[in-house]
């Protein structure tokens, strides 16, 4: 890639960019404009993946509504993208955490424990 | 009307104001040097050649028509100031405004030999239940009558490699200093070729 590509990617980077793990439990807060006004809305789940690098850099969340599982996909570079709040670490054993898909209930929201019931199966 | 000449420099993503994502085209842009001034009186029409780019070897009867100046790639532009620009002049990203629209028009990349699927978006056959006709062209023609295949049939063939023109970019940035244009969207050609950029009014 040529210096000038690299010079205006930096540009639109984040100097400090939230910082979490594939698998913590996070809230985003992103800003949504509504009319006039602007207001933080909370988006809380689980981080099940991260893709691409640079300033194009994304991650998963998942998290589940009345049962129905709903993934948000955010840029961590976004202006939009206020702040990343870590509720609770996770211990995942990959990258990405697709297998949750596949889960309802409790399980779904234990990344550690629910590899580990599965390993002593 | 301006335009000017440039240099494809690579893609990338930035934010504008409101926050969102843009897939952008960085294109060194000039400076530009005004070569020659086409009359109608002598050639029949007005336009002025530009030159941009350097290349270390210049023949004898480029680097008489040059006149000391090292630029390489010639193209003819109509601009809007024709009259007022003298020969040797330079021309700058800047004749571009943020908002505009522009054409860019450059050597799309060469794909080689490709079939008709790839090249012309022909539908392909079934891949299964006993067909053998995966990826053919299918009929060409009728038989007896008209005898032959019409001309400009869709077939199989070298695809890229041509000159293509893309209409209605919106300019995003410009920067005089560096002679960087930002462009919105996706030009014709790999990194390092060169493009004809022209103001759509």
């Amino acid at each position: 890639m040529s210096n000038i590509v690299e010079e205006i990617e930096k540009k639109h980077m984040k100097e400090n960019p939230p910082k979490f793990n594939v698998g913590d439990t996070v809230k985003v807060f992103s800003k949504v404009k509504e009319g006039e006004k602007e207001r933080l809305q909370g988006f809380e789940g689980i981080v099940i993946g991260m893709n691409g690098g640079g300033v194009s850099k994304t991650f998963t969340v998942r998290k589940l509504v009345q049962g129905v599982g709903v993934e948000r996909i955010f840029l961590i570079h976004s202006p939009r993208v206020d702040s990343v709040k870590v509720l609770k670490k996770g211990k995942p054993r990959r990258a990405k955490l697709y297998y949750l898909r596949g889960r309802i209930g409790t399980l779904a929201t234990k990344v550690e424990e629910a590899t580990e019931t599965i390993a002593k199966k | 009307m301006a335009g000017l000449l440039g240099r494809k420099k690579g893609m990338t993503q930035i934010f504008d104001a409101e926050g969102r994502a843009l897939g952008v085209t960085l294109i060194e842009v000039g400076p530009c040097v005004v070569l020659q001034k086409k009359t109608i009186k002598k050639d029949g029409y007005q336009s002025i050649q530009l030159g941009f780019g350097a290349r270390k070897k210049i023949n004898k009867p480029l680097a008489g028509h040059l006149k000391g100046q090292k630029s390489y790639f010639l193209r003819e532009f109509k601009l809007d100031n024709m009259d007022s620009l003298e020969v040797g002049s330079e021309l700058k990203v800047d004749l571009f405004k943020v908002g505009e629209k522009v054409a860019v028009r450059g050597i799309s990349i060469g794909k080689g030999t490709q079939g008709t699927v790839r090249r012309w978006h022909f539908n392909r056959g079934p891949m299964s239940h006993g067909s053998k006709c995966h990826r053919l062209p299918g009929s060409i023609g009728a038989g007896t009558t008209p005898g032959r295949v019409f001309k400009g049939l869709h077939m199989a063939g070298r695809m890229g490699n041509k000159k293509i023109t893309v209409k209605n970019l919106k300019v995003v940035a410009v920067d005089a200093d560096k002679n960087l244009l930002i462009l919105k969207g996706a030009v014709p050609g790999k990194d390092g070729s060169l493009l004809e950029i022209r103001s759509i009014s």
